[in-house]
């Protein structure tokens, strides 16, 4: 049943219309969905808090069940949280950007606030005291002379139907916020239980797998099918145009039968692949926009030192290939996700399936981390097209590895020139900051986004990209440097696409910041400064000192002695100039025959505002700096002219432990009272800076592409 | 019809012999925890024991584990009991997406059944097979040696 | 016993033995002089014996496994006191060619002096700029355990040291006189691909008949060659330079080693090689194309044959595809390790599989360690060289029991 029916049927809450409020915004995702009783519902059932966003293993889903028990004097285990479900929950768009604590965690916050107040208000109306006569804990209201009330037997008519407000009196109590408490989601996770939509199983549950084309715009040109067709255990195959799949009964019968179909498939194949992207991208047209410093930054002059920066196409690399579960029955469309916006994919499936959406219900199941725009939402199109070739049975299709690696969408190549000049007291007095990047977003949207829509007989053409705009940005996030000298910063957005790009973790900040933090050392060094005093000398922001400075502090830098071989490195961002700051230094060791790159410790500093989750904030950082210091060791997509050639972790190696840092220490600045920022993201851009200048702090040499490889730097290193 | 020995239960599967041990596991008896990464041999998401020695359940037949005792993380503990491995993950909260940690923890197992008092250095050599793409090397490392502690008796 | 003091004082005309004075710093090179230093000694593979196992770079300390006992790589950083940092030009020069150190001490020859003494000056002033510019490590390592006096090797030297510059042969061309020199000398291939006597010398007369390396058989190169089809120059180049040819095999063990060190050295010299090595195996073309087809239809008759239950589900999905098809591998009846003499190779692969180093590309074979019991590997061992078509190997399970046990 849909929301709106079980609205109706539950005790508290009545459908009716509200105008909305003039002139004031609503604090976070409120403004968006502004009803109360969209974020929470309290009945003699219990309590059940809604939010749009996803559980990525991020530990959302602990932290807003922090936030709601807190507000609502509540035990969190007396709370269910429902994550993105179009049938249940508010329309959060997508879980990204690091916004879940500021749009949806913010919603909560201020919804559960007023949701107390308005029970003890009912209970003071009930026993006709004063208000602040009342008080809530522990899942009931209390007033004098013992007077006591559950949540549940308070919530009458439609109590909460009403529209927030932002609550000027929140919960001052830190019993459950501002603590490490342990993720809900870990111990299904440790003892086998059911955590992923891998792990759904339903009745009379088919398999499918996806014979996918050889390369981007290959066309089925020939296909035996017949041997497959009367394999044992194969219920159907499935083709609409170059759209190829089979389904079968059992998980490995549908895995023999797609090899079987793909060795009887022949394809014409036209891909043309760029051989040098970085002599090719200023060459594709692009849309120049100066983002910063366009009327008062001077050209940089006089001593004048300047530097090119490169980074290639990248991929999410998701351990768990992308998964969903779709049912088709009676023209509805039921599919189980990890899309990261369940809403958008709906959407989009609708114009797929040529299906109204509200035949059409998304729910969210976790998957293996994202880390942005991955295979999600392909494989929820896959389910669903094939589903509808096996009405009334769900089917499940899993990506196989080598189908991952070439399909998904990648974060796209970019290059990165900065130009600066030195004043005489050695402080820059002008930068100017210009990249070079393709789309950070093809989201679905639109069915022209999903893969399998490019294959059908009559295909979608993916939809024109668009620069994701400032402040957020997309090839340009974080190409704004914080630091207080002027800057003029010109975006130059390459529409053509010719490898398949996306929203990776950190969009252009993992770029933008490898650029800068790399040239403030090279700057640092040409003016013979500290490179941790010469950012704290050029940068006013008193949370990005604090973080500076404990960075510095607690990795000893100003007491580190230089070894053969080894080197320090520091590097500093705000996400998005927007969100959490974060300061990191590093010590690495390099073996230079063998172009052996180590990191031996980090110690990273961060203020996401007001710390909801201490050891949430952690991992997110240490996970952030572990990933860039893959992205940024070994990783880097490689093709030929026409098919992507990395297709698994031989031909695409990540960090493995024996290039794991011996300690890697993490220190949370905590606000309290301060908004929520993003801390999801906040460290790759800094860890990819901190590397690259202590890998030249450790040999002398400055290495201005990506990936650090053992290849790369043999060849850097021994000329 | 083969018969295979799980977490101390004998159960009859009707999978071909030639069918990879993850499938069978995951499919037939509806275990959770060993994942399919790769199909490869190369990530380590599928492993589980047989007679003790880790192994990728993705590319090892049921044919040729028939007769040896198989142990996945269902049989290390329960949600409401968990044992030694699985308290110290939980202990250290070594986990954000969890796609990777049962293979992390069937591989510690192994090592720590044959080498109690094996040290991280053991403990990051041993785990050299297994990727792990959110980043939780540090606390994954942490939970192996806690894990070690609780195994050998100490608290 | 006369005879035997006379021998080991000596006899047999050794050039000098004297000690040779320490510099007191090194010179100073090109910097052309070092990068060309670098590329040789990628093609000597100068790291494989100077650099242990995670260790510094050159500092030594590699155990090698001879059957006179173990010798430990020596320290060829330019550390003065446990390194060559007080070595002249010459006595680097001498060490090479005569293989004697710069104290006048006869090296063991593991290090292989009997293949560097092919060497041009000029190579040797460049690998002399290159070793001499490296990071001083100072690094003691252990002492060698072989019970053989090293006044014995003059004895040794004078049967099977050739001392001499490699001489081109006329009516080779460039290419070919290139590889010959290369492969003769720096690159030391019959080290490993040539059987050895008694005295542990290379027989010369069986010149790359096939050898032993670390464990590993060493195939022959010559017209025994036991690859199933004959190698090409250009299928030989392909597994030099990227460590897999489509119908031969995958470098794997010592040699994967060898080729991750090609990969660094001019396409034209691993070409030259390939040129070289090929050109040992005399069979004429009709031979050849019948040794080819021969092959080829055997792996394409196997592939329909399911006749080993581990076969079938552990290697059959992705060795049955054939390279050609994506993500598949090679057709095991076209497989060297299966033809050679011994088990042993196909035995470690299987057990540990064929993995790049961190951080490195390549082809991926995963390591089925643990989950084949030693009876499971000894029977898909019989079983995958019953395709081959050769006669039995003998003791299989012998074989493996040893490898389990870690040898």
């Amino acid at each position: 049943m849909n929301r709106r029916e079980f609205i109706t049927t539950g005790g508290a809450l009545i459908v009716s219309f509200s105008l909305p409020a003039f002139g004031q915004k609503l604090p976070g995702a409120l403004d968006k969905e502004p009803m109360l009783d969209a974020w929470l519902r309290v009945g003699t059932e219990g309590i059940t808090v809604f939010t749009g966003k996803a559980e990525l293993g991020q530990g959302i889903k602990t932290a807003l069940l922090q936030i709601a028990a807190e507000q609502l004097a509540v035990p969190m285990s007396s709370i269910t949280l429902v994550t993105a479900d179009t049938a249940r929950t508010p329309n959060e768009g997508y879980t990204a950007g690091s916004n879940s604590m500021k749009d949806s965690g913010t919603a909560i916050l201020h919804a559960a606030a007023q949701a107390r107040e308005l029970l003890i208000a009912q209970a003071a109306k009930q026993w006709g005291v004063a208000p602040d006569q009342v008080s809530a804990q522990a899942g009931e209201v209390r007033g004098p002379e013992g007077k006591r009330a559950s949540y549940g037997a308070l919530v009458q008519g439609d109590l909460l139907h009403v529209r927030a407000q932002p609550q000027s009196a929140l919960g001052k109590a830190r019993t459950v916020m501002g603590k490490a408490v342990q993720r809900v989601d870990i111990p299904a996770k440790v003892t086998g239980g059911a955590a992923y939509v891998h792990d759904l199983r339903l009745p009379d549950m088919l398999h499918a797998r996806v014979v996918r084309p050889p390369s981007y715009g290959a066309r089925l040109a020939a296909l035996e099918a017949e041997p497959v067709s009367s394999m044992a255990g194969v219920v159907k195959i499935v083709r609409d145009g170059s759209f190829l799949a089979v389904v079968a009964a059992r998980e490995w019968t549908a895995v023999q039968a797609m090899r079987a179909l793909r060795s009887g498939a022949k394809w014409e194949e036209k891909a043309k692949l760029p051989r040098d992207i970085y002599a090719t991208l200023p060459q594709l047209g692009s849309q120049d926009t100066v983002i910063a410093g366009a009327d008062t930054t001077p050209p940089p002059s006089g001593r004048v030192i300047e530097a090119e920066y490169r980074r290639p196409y990248q991929i999410h690399g998701s351990i768990g290939p992308a998964c969903a579960v779709a049912r088709y029955e009676n023209n509805s469309l039921t599919v189980w996700t990890h899309s990261q916006g369940v809403y958008p994919l709906r959407g989009a499936l609708a114009e797929l399936m040529a299906m109204p959406p509200e035949r059409i219900h998304c729910v969210h199941m976790e998957g293996a981390g994202c880390y942005g725009h991955n295979a999600a939402d392909d494989v929820a199109a896959d389910a669903a097209l094939i589903a509808r070739q096996v009405p009334g049975k769900p089917v499940r299709v899993q990506w196989m590895r080598e189908d991952e690696h070439a399909w998904e969408p990648f974060g796209p190549a970019m290059l990165g020139k900065v130009r600066a000049a030195l004043d005489a007291s050695g402080n820059v007095n002008s930068l100017q900051y210009d990249v070079w990047s393709n789309t950070h977003s093809s989201r679905p949207g639109k069915a022209g986004e999903l893969a399998a829509a490019w294959s059908l007989a009559k295909p979608f053409e993916p939809s024109p990209p668009r620069p994701i705009p400032q402040p957020e940005g997309g090839g340009d996030r974080n190409a704004i440097p914080l630091y207080k000298f002027p800057s003029r910063v010109t975006h130059h957005f390459i529409p053509e696409m010719p490898l398949r790009v996306s929203a990776l973790r950190a969009l252009g900040a993992y770029t933008n910041v490898f650029a800068i933090e790399s040239f403030m050392d090279e700057l640092a060094l040409a003016a013979k400064a500290d490179p941790v005093e010469f950012r704290l000398r050029q940068i006013d922001d008193p949370r990005a000192r604090d973080v500076i400075r404990l960075a510095a502090e607690r990795f000893g830098w100003d007491k580190y002695q230089k070894q053969n071989g080894r080197g320090r490195g520091f590097a500093f961002a705000r996400y998005k100039n927007l969100a959490a700051y974060c300061a990191l230094a590093m010590e690495v060791n390099v073996e230079r025959e063998a172009g052996d790159m180590r990191v031996l410790r980090v110690v990273a500093a961060v203020d996401s505002g007001e710390a909801v989750n201490p050891d949430g904030i952690r991992n997110q950082i240490e996970g952030g700096i572990l990933q860039s210091v893959s992205w940024s060791s070994f990783e880097a997509v490689m093709y030929n002219d026409t098919r992507i050639t990395s297709r698994d972790w031989g031909t695409y190696p990540i960090l493995r432990f024996s290039h794991v840092p011996q300690s890697l220490e993490v220190h949370v600045i905590d606000r309290p009272g301060q908004p929520f920022l993003g801390t999801g993201e906040a460290a790759q851009g800094p860890a990819a800076g901190a590397l690259a200048n202590a890998l030249a702090h450790a040999t002398g040499v400055r290495v201005r592409e990506l990936p650090f490889s053992p290849r790369r730097l043999r060849a850097v290193l021994s000329a | 019809m083969a018969k295979l020995d799980v977490n101390g239960r004998m159960h009859e599967v009707h999978a071909d012999e030639g069918t990879p041990l993850l499938y069978v596991l995951r499919e037939e008896l509806a275990l959770n925890a060993a994942k399919f990464g790769c199909g490869l041999g190369q990530c380590g998401a599928c492993t589980v024991l047989a007679d003790g020695e880790a192994i990728f359940s993705c590319i090892t037949p049921i044919s040729v584990v028939q007769g040896r005792k198989i142990r996945t993380v269902e049989g290390l503990g329960t949600a409401e009991k968990p044992g030694p491995m699985q308290q110290a993950f939980i202990e250290a909260q070594a986990a954000q997406c969890g796609y990777c940690i049962p293979g992390m923890m069937m591989r510690t197992q192994a090592l720590l059944e044959r080498k109690p008092g094996a040290s991280e250095a053991d403990i990051r050599a041993a785990l050299q097979p297994h990727l792990c793409r959110c980043g939780t090397h540090m606390r994954i490392v942490r939970a192996a040696v806690r894990a070690a502690e609780l195994m050998r008796g100490k608290s | 016993m006369a005879v035997a003091l006379a021998v080991l004082t000596g006899f047999g005309g050794c050039a000098s033995h004297e000690r040779l004075e320490p510099i007191q710093q090194p010179p100073s090179f090109s910097r052309e002089a070092v990068a060309k230093g670098a590329e040789l000694a990628h093609l000597g593979n100068c790291m494989g014996c100077h650099t242990a196992e995670g260790g510094k770079a050159y500092a030594g300390g590699t155990p090698i496994k001879t059957p006179f006992g173990t010798i430990y790589g020596t320290n060829i950083t330019p550390d003065r006191d446990t390194g060559i940092g007080g070595w002249s030009q010459d006595a680097f020069a001498r060490a090479m060619r005569e293989g004697v150190d710069r104290d006048g001490r006869h090296l063991y020859p593991a290090f292989p002096y009997d293949h560097f003494t092919k060497l041009t000056d000029e190579d040797i002033a460049a690998l002399y700029a290159f070793v001499m510019t490296r990071e001083p490590v100072r690094q003691e390592n252990p002492a060698n355990r072989v019970p053989i006096p090293r006044a014995f090797i003059g004895v040794w030297k004078s049967r099977y040291l050739e001392r001499g510059t490699y001489q081109p042969v006329a009516g080779r061309s460039a290419e070919w006189n290139r590889g010959a020199y290369l492969v003769q000398g720096l690159a030391h291939c019959g080290a490993c691909h040539t059987p050895r006597n008694a005295m542990g010398a290379e027989r010369k007369e069986a010149a790359f008949a096939g050898g032993e390396a670390e464990g590993w058989h060493a195939p022959a190169l010559n017209s025994a060659s036991p690859s199933p089809v004959p190698w090409t120059v250009d299928a030989l180049h392909e597994y030099l330079r990227h460590g897999m040819a489509d119908l031969h095999a995958m470098s794997a063990g010592p040699m994967a080693e060898v080729v991750r060190d090609l990969s660094q050295v001019a396409e034209a010299d691993v070409h030259a090689i390939a040129t070289y090595v090929v050109s040992l195996d005399t069979r004429n073309d009709a031979e050849r194309k019948r040794v080819r087809e021969a092959a080829l239809a055997r792996a394409q008759a196997s592939k329909a044959v399911q006749g080993n239950v581990t076969y079938d589900g552990s290697c059959a999905e992705c060795h049955n595809r054939g390279r050609a098809e994506e993500g598949g591998a090679l057709e095991l009846p076209l497989g060297t390790a299966l033809t050679i003499p011994t088990p042993r190779n196909l035995a470690y692969i299987i057990r540990d599989g064929i993995v790049p180093p961190d951080g490195e590309r390549g082809a991926w074979m995963p390591a089925f360690a643990g989950a084949l019991t030693d009876e499971q590997l000894t029977d898909l061992l019989i079983y995958l060289r019953a395709l081959s078509g050769q006669p039995a190997w003998p003791n299989v399970a012998a074989e493996v029991r040893q490898i389990s046990r870690g040898h």
